[in-house]
């Protein structure tokens, strides 16, 4: 066959086409393996977390859970989640807060009851907000809320522009070091897409944090939102965060 | 935990709050866009606004903004974790996404305005130079020229026409281009210290401040270097702008302070004890008192008093580099000043800046000083003043 500048463009155009039909098609098979979890529809979850602040204990195990399943560098300041301790004394103007390794070692004794103050802990992490200030700014929608609800970040697209980072009223979000990419919680993506719940409910030994699906109308998330009185983390910014805390201290930021 | 860091955290940070995320590169990029917007804003008061005392900075203002203009997206790059797939942005951009639309408000600025208004400019020069040389530069010439030599009367006239329709779609670009960069900042809810709708208006009119006195700067550097005398009325004409500019600037930013002071919202506290502890020197001292009221009243001691030529020089030069110092330190305060509280509004934390790495001081001063060098390449290759002026004055450039 003779290449005219009309078969050159046949040619061309059909092996361009089928080309890039098999890359995206390739990408979509590639994209499904990490998680590798047959019969799971993100179509019908809506995932949330109910944070139960008078269950929890300030153990950390749910930090070290989380450190130990998503491979979260030790140190020096990297947390998915993390554990703060509120000490809210009356006569002062700001609530005394600290976090040492974000509750990791757990919290050394600090405060007494009875010394007429409020003493609690936050489990703090990414609240899978469905309206999210973080994923609306990624540049190349790196981040993105997934239609199951989980805010997720592709590693092999993230640019590490750390606009992301800034746009998280939370602080939920860090660089990694090691991919140079932007790393948050994923609600342990890869287990609740297998039927698991996530490492840090899976280990708190109180009960005190609980993955719901506020699309099964069989899941306890309903009967926790209807019996108790909830709140969310800074709720002006109409960030429509699916982290529900029972038990949320007004001086919690 | 790493202490090293940790003795930087004054009360409580987020846990990972406490590393900045956003080093001197980022103070860099609105402080270079805001010249650029500022110095094309300068050169379109000849072109549109008819403002023939500036006649002698019109060229100059333009290769100044393109000069900065080419290294604006560098600091970006530097800071960005994985810059090779920075062009994922052009492919692929994200449209909810502020930052998403640089690349293209950026191109479109670069050669859709500036680039073209340029050559349409001096493309009668460039051909004339074309035409009366040999060799290499005789090639060099006919590439700029993109192997066009019509240089008749009606050709010229029509670049002229085109170069102004350029020039009025050109302000509101520059407008765009730096008010974006606003926006950038002032679109972040989560952060009390930017987020505010005059965050655009304020970047805006500190950009022409800054671009102004960029071109003040270097127009009366050039001319120094060039032993040429400085057009006297196009200086006083420069520094009558950039005082009135400054005032416009000055208010707004005012304006947004007593707002902000007025309002007192759940951020102001935390955001006050900032300003007068750890921003205190860029804030107060370097941004508003060095940076803005004294330059500000040098300039306007020139408008009201009847000085020498040689002291209206002096006080030129002072406050054009005390401006520049001044607006460099509001961005540094917003870019920087926006990292050092907890979003908790409970603790803050110490920016450590490194000197010879990736993101430190040492590829921040080599960022600032390469706009001068294309500048100075730019003057060789189009004198502003004119191709045979040039060769006249300058002995370094090849008849």
């Amino acid at each position: 066959m003779t290449m005219d500048r009309r078969n050159f463009l046949t040619v061309g155009g059909k092996f361009f086409i089928f080309t890039a039909a098999a890359g995206s098609a390739l990408e979509y098979v590639l994209a499904a393996e990490p998680h590798n979890a047959p019969g799971y529809r993100t179509m019908d979850h809506w995932w949330a977390m109910m944070i139960d602040i008078e269950k929890c204990i300030g153990c950390g195990s749910c930090v070290r859970a989380d450190k130990a399943e998503n491979d979260v560098p030790l140190e020096p300041f990297y947390f998915r989640t993390w554990v703060e301790r509120y000490h809210v004394d009356p006569e002062k103007e700001h609530p005394e807060v600290d976090s040492p390794d974000g509750g990791y070692h757990g919290f050394p004794e600090k405060f007494h009851e009875g010394d007429g103050s409020k003493n609690f802990f936050v489990p703090k992490m990414c609240n899978q907000c469905a309206d999210s200030p973080c994923t609306q700014v990624c540049p190349v929608g790196a981040t993105f809320v997934s239609p199951d609800g989980a805010v997720l970040v592709d590693k092999k697209y993230c640019l590490g522009c750390r606009y992301c980072i800034q746009a998280c009223p939370y602080g939920c979000r860090y660089i990694d070091p090691r991919t140079e990419t932007v790393d948050k919680c994923n609600l342990c993506y890869h287990r609740i897409t297998k039927g698991l719940t996530t490492a840090c409910a899976e280990v708190c030994p109180t009960g005190a944090r609980r993955l719901g699906d506020l699309k099964d109308p069989k899941d306890y998330v309903h009967q926790y939102l209807r019996e108790n009185k909830i709140q969310v983390l800074k709720a002006h910014l109409a960030t429509q965060s699916k982290t529900y805390y029972n038990g949320l201290d007004g001086s919690v930021r | 935990m790493n202490e090293s860091l940790l003795y930087a955290v004054r009360g409580f940070m987020y846990p990972n709050e406490v590393e900045l995320q956003w080093s001197i590169l980022i103070v860099l990029y609105p402080y270079i866009t805001g010249l650029v917007a500022g110095a094309f804003i300068l050169a379109s008061l000849v072109r549109v606004f008819r403002v023939k005392a500036l006649e002698p900075a019109y060229r100059l203002s333009l290769l100044t903004a393109l000069a900065f203009l080419l290294v604006a997206p560098l600091p970006l790059q530097l800071h960005l974790g994985h810059p090779e797939r920075s062009f994922q942005m052009y492919l692929t951009p994200h449209t909810s996404s502020a930052m998403a639309m640089f690349g293209f408000v950026y191109l479109w600025y670069l050669m859709g305005v500036l680039v073209l208004e340029i050559w349409l400019d001096y493309r009668g020069e460039i051909v004339q130079t074309w035409q009366e040389s040999t060799g290499w530069k005789a090639r060099l010439y006919q590439v700029m020229a993109l192997g066009v030599n019509d240089r008749s009367p009606e050709s010229l006239a029509l670049d002229e026409k085109i170069g102004h329709i350029l020039t009025v779609i050109g302000i509101p670009s520059a407008f765009l281009l730096h008010g974006y960069v606003g926006f950038i900042f002032g679109s972040i809810k989560a952060n009390p210290w930017w987020s505010t709708p005059m965050m655009p208006i304020v970047f805006l009119f500190s950009a022409i401040v800054s671009g102004i006195a960029g071109v003040m700067v270097i127009y009366m550097l050039v001319s120094w270097f060039r032993q040429h005398p400085v057009e006297m009325p196009c200086l006083d004409t420069i520094a009558k702008f950039l005082f009135f500019a400054f005032v416009v600037d000055f208010t707004l930013e005012g304006l947004d302070l007593l707002h902000r002071a007025y309002e007192a919202d759940e951020s102001f506290k935390t955001l006050d004890f900032m300003v007068q502890t750890q921003l205190f020197t860029s804030q107060i001292l370097i941004q508003v008192i060095f940076g803005g009221l004294i330059p500000m009243g040098m300039l306007g001691l020139t408008l009201v008093m009847k000085l020498s030529e040689k002291a209206r020089k002096g006080i030129y030069i002072t406050a054009g580099l005390l401006t520049l110092a001044g607006i460099f330190a509001m961005r540094w305060n917003v870019v920087i000043g926006g990292q050092l509280f907890s979003k908790s509004f409970l603790g803050y934390t110490t920016y450590k800046m490194g000197f010879a790495t990736k993101e430190g001081l040492l590829p921040a001063l080599i960022l600032m000083v390469m706009p001068l060098g294309i500048l100075w390449g730019f003057l060789k290759l189009l004198p502003p003043w004119g191709a045979k002026d040039a060769v006249a004055a300058d002995p370094g450039v090849e008849a």
